[in-house]
This record gives C-alpha cells, structure tokens and sequence, in this order.
C-alpha cells in the first residue's frame, strides 16, 4: 500500500504558533528533491486559539493528502501537550518532537479543565522516541522567538530523507530574505539539539 | 512548465487565470475564500475582482457578466449557494453567453459551517453540470474544462470542492494562458434572456434536452475515467469521486475505479458499461449516496451507504483513509463480499501507556476582541439572544454563555424580530456582524422598522470581516483590490430607514455599553446600537501600556476569568496573571475587577500587547 512508501510529517500547535511555515517548508524540500508531494492544513474557527494540525505527505506518487493513522514518520509539537492529541497518527518507530511551550487553554485559566502535569519523562513514556526541546528559550536567544517552530523542523529533519541542499533551499524560499540567516541558524539549533539528544 | 505547490483554492485562481476569465465576484466563506483572495493578489490586473455584499449580489454580478459573451466566475461557500439559489435556478433557464462556474466550497465535517449540505444535490435540482476535482491539479484543469462545457451547452457550470480539495495542497503544473481577445457585447434576444412565461415555458422544454445533451456527453467526456487494474481482475468496481477517490486508491489498490469528475448530469452510459464490465458495484462517495441512488434507478445493483442490514460507507463527516479501512474490513468480514475483498493489511499498532485528560481547545474570541466587551456587558441582562454566523459565535461559549440561537446569515435580526412580535416573556436582543449586516442585515432591520417591532438590535461593526480572515466589506472603504471607497456607515443606514432609536457605543467600555442596552432593552421601541470598534488582529497597534496583575490587592475572587479572555491566566492556588504574549491592553479586565487589582504600566518596548 502506497501509504508505507510515503514519508507522513504532521505539525501540531496552536493557532498563531508557525506551524504553516513549518510545514511549507517540509514540502517545499520534498517538491525540490523531485518527490510527489501533499499537504493539508487547518483554516477558519481553528485559527482562533485553536489546536491546529498540518500534515505534509511525499513519495513516489502520494495520493490522499491527509496522514493516515499509525503512519506518522514524525510529529512535531509546538506546544507541549499538543501532541499527545495527534498521537495516534505516530508510526510505531515515529519520532516526536515537542516543545516544552505550556500554553494553557481558556478552559484552564477559568477553571474548567486541567493542564497535564507533564514533564520530559512523562512525555518519553508516551514518545520512545522523543526530542524534547527548550525552542522558545533557545529562538529568543537566537534573537527571535518566533523561530521556534524552525527549530523544531531542524529537529524532526534528522528523521527525513531530504539532502540539506534542498532544506537549505526550501527555507531561502519560504522565509522573507531578511530573516534567512536566522532561521538557517535555528533549523541546524534544532538538528544539534536532536543528532545529540 | 513550472510546477508550484498550490493549495486547491490557489488553483482555481491559477485556472480562472489561464481560462482568460474577465469577472470574478464572490462573498467570503471558509473553505472557499482563497480563491478570489488569489485571484485579486495574482491576477488582479487581468480579471476584474470584488468582494459583493453576498452571494446573491456575486452570482448575479457575473451571470451580467456573462451575458455580454466575458467569461465569468464566482465563488461561495456551501451555504452561500442557498443565498444566490434564486438566481441559479433561472439562469439554468436562461442559459449563459460568456462562460460560467459557479465555485462551491462544502464543508464535510462542518470544520467552519453550521450545516453538511451537498452541493450536488443542488446541481440536480437547477439542472446544471456539477464538476468535483479530487486534488489541485484537477482543481486547475477543470475551471478550464468548465469555462469550455459552459459554453458549448450555454450552461452556468458548478465547480464543487471541499474542505480537503480547497486546502490541500499539491504539485499543480502550469499552463499557457488562454487569449480569447473577445468583444464584450451584449446581443439583445429576448427569447434567450427573458423568462417570461411565454419565453421561459419554450426554456423549459430546451433545458431537458440540454441535460439529456450533457449527459452524453459526460459519459464520453475525460472528466470521467476508469482505471482498470492491471491483472484484468473484473471482480471489483468501485466508483466514487473528489478527494474520496485518493482514499480508494490506498485502500482499494486492486479494484476497477471508475473516478467521476462530472457526476451530473448523470453519465448514465458510462455508469451502465461500467456496471456490465464489473461483478461487484460499490459506491463510495462522501456526504449523501448521490450517484448510488442514481444507479440503483438504472437498475444496478450497488453495495455503497448500507451493506445489507448494516451501515458502510458513513453518510455524514468527512471520509479518509482511516473511515475507507472500516469500510474495507466490513467488506472482507461479510459473507456477501467477503470472497471480492481481502480484510485490509493492518498497520502495526503500537501499544499506548494510560494517556493523560487533555483540556479541550476550543476556539475562543482573541484577547482584545471587542465583541467580548458586548457579550459580557450583555450576559448581565435576562434576555433572549438571537445570534449570527461570524467571530461573534464563539459568544456561545462559556464563560460568556451569551447566544441562545443561531440561523443562517441575518438570522440575527430577523428571528430576534419573530421572537419579539410572539410577545416572548422575556425581551429579546437580535446580534450580527458588520459584514452580516451588509449580507442579509438589511432587509430585517427593514422589516424592524417597518412592522413597528421592539426588539434591541446590536451590531458588531469591527470593522472587518473577520472569521473568514479579514476581508473588507462595504462598510471598510476598500476594494478587494485595496483601492479607497466609499465606506458605508451602518448607523445612517438604519435612520435612512426609518429607525429612530440608533446609538453608537465602544464594546471596550463596559459602562457605556451597560447603559446604552439597558435603555434599549427597557424601551418599547426598537433600537440599533452599533458596537464599534476595529478587529485588533485586521488593524493591529502598538499598545501603549501593558496591563498586570497588582498581587497585593487580588482577592481571588475571579471575576476577571468571567471575560474568557485567553491572556488571563490563573494557577492552581487562584494566582491570576496576564500573559503577556497574548494581552492586547484592551482594559475590559481592569474594568470588572472591583479592588483595582489590574493596573497598567507602560509599555516595556518589545514584550508587550498584540504589535
């Protein structure tokens, strides 16, 4: 079934968090690498301090641009709990890769639900495989907090097939020329963080 | 040709383009927006683009269009099309001059609707082709072929996607761009353009020959194809449409498919060849059994919503390859079909520990958004509130639990209205949207006004349409194309109509607001108050002081957590704080706490407020 020979990369977050650049820049890598290439992201009520979902597919010839369950190759999160919302979509040997970001739902601040208490080691019982990273901490230090969700990309690019020509090329495209350097800076950050985790 | 990455919504702008499509028109609508967005920012220069009040407005714009021989094009949501119903119906009479689609966007799974209706029942009931690409590319070629069966029939054409043709995207290849160097003249020929009974009754007997007509030629056309599989195995057919043939093709990898792209008017010749070549029929198509009722009248036997006593293919939600799995294991355990279909190859399942509650996300009203200040000054008053489609939805939600019904677009007013003249026991008070207002807002407060009606009606002018992404509106003083114009002013609207009683107040300060709805609601008049004030997200400025939490003087006593507002945060021990990254300083806070526990500062340059 085509669905083993295709790569599945989902983006997890919040509205507002980047994950749409993230993902566009998955699939720009795979587009310039010559593969067929799917992605679908999530618009409209979600955008409003909802959970959000992108999801990029390339292959051969991919055809359903939606990931199927267990077939996830990895899962990035930009929020720290997020992730586990998606976790079925994780293969069983899919990496997950989670920013330790809290950002706590309206239901939490008026008191109407709880926030897991959740930290790596938890995270780790639920992702074997598991990158876990400080991206807000590490973006603002970079010079930018918004660089975080690149970050994470460079993290979950040690788990894809895709040359660092074509990720070096995917993000001089999707990236406003001025802020090039620093998101190059922040995808090979978060490919330290994960060759050395 | 270069090959892009194009959303499916990209496409259809990217095929209107190459289609040399004069006019495009549509009112905004999720999933369907993107596509005149694209069209103006792309293509703007060649293809004159606008945003009309509503989708009626839109679609009559370019059937005018049309009649001159320009080529023409508008786009909706699926409930836009119930809006521009009235026009559709005739025009399929009238017939078109200059090409004609009319895109509609269905949302299976309601990811932003308030309903699930499929679009190609409607094709069916105005007798007009309907076309469903199943991924970008096809998304791009089929306005082409569109534009090209439009005009060859003289018939407005339905281009129908869904949310997950209009948002994915995929590798689209370009194209040239077609030169039609057209005269735009219109022909006077009234036997073609004015249904009046004597005229349209002669339309009426063409219109069945036109759909005979078109469904010769849907059985022939390249839209529709069958993919035979390679070993010459006829057991299994397997027909089916849109994004729901990408699925087939993962879980199916060995069936016949027969792939619709132009499923109406029915391609009765192909369905039957197909059906005679094939042993097992089944059907899977998402949202209702549309061509699966088709076929059964034929006289063909198909497996496709129920397989015998149980359920199969769901009727509602959005199909996936997960949904088409279920489906195959059905399919593979029933004696019935279990010799034509192996159970599916399971994927290797990973064993899970005990997973954590997560709190729910829901969509909520951005910190700063003005209608929170409205919703909470309104919660305080025991009324009835009609509400309407926008941002201002999420008012339903707690904490604000402040919108008792909603409708359709103008719902707001209008049932606000039927609410008051039943003599309701309680006072009513009708809400919509700036943009709503200039959609179907018009009419009601007409009516309002007309019947000597009572009831409070406020609109939420932020001076945007924004729930689908902030798009302007008559009443923003732009263009689709950015150019300056005349912006509507909603309160002289309502006095040139007659209301006596209009009062304009800021939703951000809570006192006014309060005053402003008690005179209204306690009046026996009517009364419009416009509650106005800019989208912080549509028109974003600094803020010049950041609001924080003075621990000192904090009781607990959480009545700021009763605005809902994301950036007010409180730990486990009732601790309160603002969340800087999200504050817009929009004060509302600092106004319902009682010991002045939230003050400002001012702003510390880079961190503070939605800049």
């Amino acid at each position: 079934m085509s669905a083993k020979e295709t790569t599945n990369v989902v983006f997890v977050g919040v509205g507002g968090q980047g994950i749409l650049l993230a993902s566009a820049i998955v699939a720009t890598a795979a587009l310039e690498s010559g593969y067929d290439v799917k992605t679908n992201e999530i618009h409209g009520m979600a955008q409003r301090g909802g959970s959000v979902l992108a999801q990029v597919r390339y292959g051969k010839k991919v055809y359903s641009p939606l990931v199927p369950k267990g077939t996830a190759t990895a899962i990035a999160s930009l929020e720290r709990t997020e992730a586990i919302r998606y976790v079925d979509y994780l293969a069983p040997d899919g990496l997950a890769v989670i920013s330790d970001q809290v950002i706590v739902p309206v239901t939490v601040s008026s008191g109407a639900a709880k926030y897991p208490e959740l930290d790596e080691s938890g995270l780790r019982e639920i992702f074997p495989k598991l990158v876990y990273v400080p991206a807000v901490e590490r973006a603002t230090e970079l010079g930018n907090v918004r660089a975080a969700n690149v970050i994470l990309l460079g993290a979950l690019s040690t788990k894809l097939d895709l040359t660092d020509e074509a990720w070096q090329d995917a993000i001089k495209k999707r990236v406003k020329p001025a802020f090039v350097d620093l998101n190059l800076k922040a995808f090979y950050l978060g490919r330290d963080l994960a060759q050395n985790a | 040709m270069a090959k892009k990455l194009l959303s499916g919504n990209e496409a259809i702008a990217l095929g209107a383009y190459e289609s040399d499509c004069s006019v495009a028109t549509g009112y905004p609508g999720t999933p369907s927006t993107e596509i005149l967005e694209n069209i103006s920012k792309r293509y703007g220069d060649k293809i004159y683009c606008e945003w009309s009040p509503n989708e009626k407005v839109a679609f009559e714009a370019a059937v005018g269009a049309s009649t001159t021989g320009a080529r023409a094009l508008t786009t909706m949501k699926l409930v836009g099309l119930n809006v521009a119903a009235d026009p559709l119906m005739t025009l399929s009479y009238t017939g078109v001059a200059g090409g004609f689609i009319a895109v509609v966007a269905d949302d299976p799974g309601m990811n932003s609707s308030q309903d699930e209706q499929d679009t190609r029942l409607f094709a069916h009931f105005a007798k007009v082709p309907v076309l469903e690409p199943a991924d970008s590319q096809e998304a791009k070629e089929f306005v082409k072929v569109g534009f090209e069966i439009s005009e060859q029939f003289g018939t407005p054409v339905i281009l129908r996607t869904t949310t997950t043709v209009s948002h994915s995207r995929g590798v689209v290849e370009e194209g040239t761009a077609l030169e039609l160097n057209r005269p735009h003249s219109f022909k006077k020929d009234p036997q073609r353009f004015v249904p009046i009974p004597a005229f349209a009754r002669g339309m009426r007997v063409r219109l069945e020959d036109r759909v005979e007509r078109l469904s010769k030629a849907a059985s022939v056309s390249s839209l529709n194809r069958v993919e035979w599989n390679e070993n010459g195995d006829r057991k299994v057919g397997i027909v089916t449409s849109s994004a729901t043939y990408q699925y087939v093709k993962e879980v199916f990898p060995e069936a016949n498919v027969l792939k619709l792209g132009w499923c109406y008017p029915f391609p009765d010749d192909l369905l039957l060849e197909f059906a005679k070549t094939v042993r097992t029929v089944v059907v899977i198509e998402e949202l209702e059994d549309f061509v699966e009722q088709h076929m059964k009248a034929l006289g063909i036997a198909t497996i496709g919503k129920r397989l015998g006593n149980e359920n199969l293919v769901p009727k509602y939600g959005p199909l996936d390859v997960d949904v088409l799995l279920e489906v195959r294991k059905k399919l593979s355990a029933n004696p019935a079909t279990s010799k034509a279909f192996s159970a599916p190859v399971a994927e290797t399942k990973r064993e899970l520990p005990a997973l954590p509650t997560l709190p729910n996300r829901p969509p909520v009203l951005c910190p700063g958004c003005p209608h929170r200040g409205l919703f909470y000054a309104l919660g305080k008053f025991d009324v009835v509130v009609a509400g309407d489609i926008g941002c201002y939805s999420l008012g339903v939600a707690p904490p604000l639990n402040c919108m008792d019904t909603i409708l359709c677009m103008g719902g707001g007013i209008t049932v606000a209205h039927g609410i008051d003249v039943a003599k309701n026991d309680r006072p009513v008070v009708g809400v919509m949207g700036d943009s709503t207002f200039f959609h179907s807002g018009m009419t009601g407060l007409m009516d309002i006004v007309y019947n000597k009606g009572k009831a409070t009606i406020v609109v939420l002018d932020n001076r945007i349409t924004a729930m689908t992404g902030h798009q302007d509106n008559p009443g923003t003083g732009k263009t689709i194309m950015g150019e300056e114009t005349f912006a509507a002013s909603i309160s002289d609207i309502a006095k040139a109509m007659g209301m006596k009683n209009v009062v304009t107040v800021n939703p951000r300060k809570l006192d006014e607001t309060s005053a402003a709805l008690k005179t209204a609601i306690e009046s026996d008049e009517a009364w419009l108050i416009v509650a106005k004030e800019p989208c912080p997200l549509a028109y974003r400025k600094k803020a010049d002081h950041e609001v924080f939490v003075d621990q000192e003087k904090c009781k607990k006593c959480g009545a700021c957590l009763k605005l809902g507002c994301p950036a007010i945060e409180r730990d486990e021990n009732k601790v309160v704080t603002i969340n800087e990254s999200l504050c817009a300083s929009c004060d509302l806070c600092k106004q319902v706490c009682k010991f002045g526990a939230l003050s400002s500062r001012d702003a510390n340059s880079s961190q503070g407020g939605l800049v």
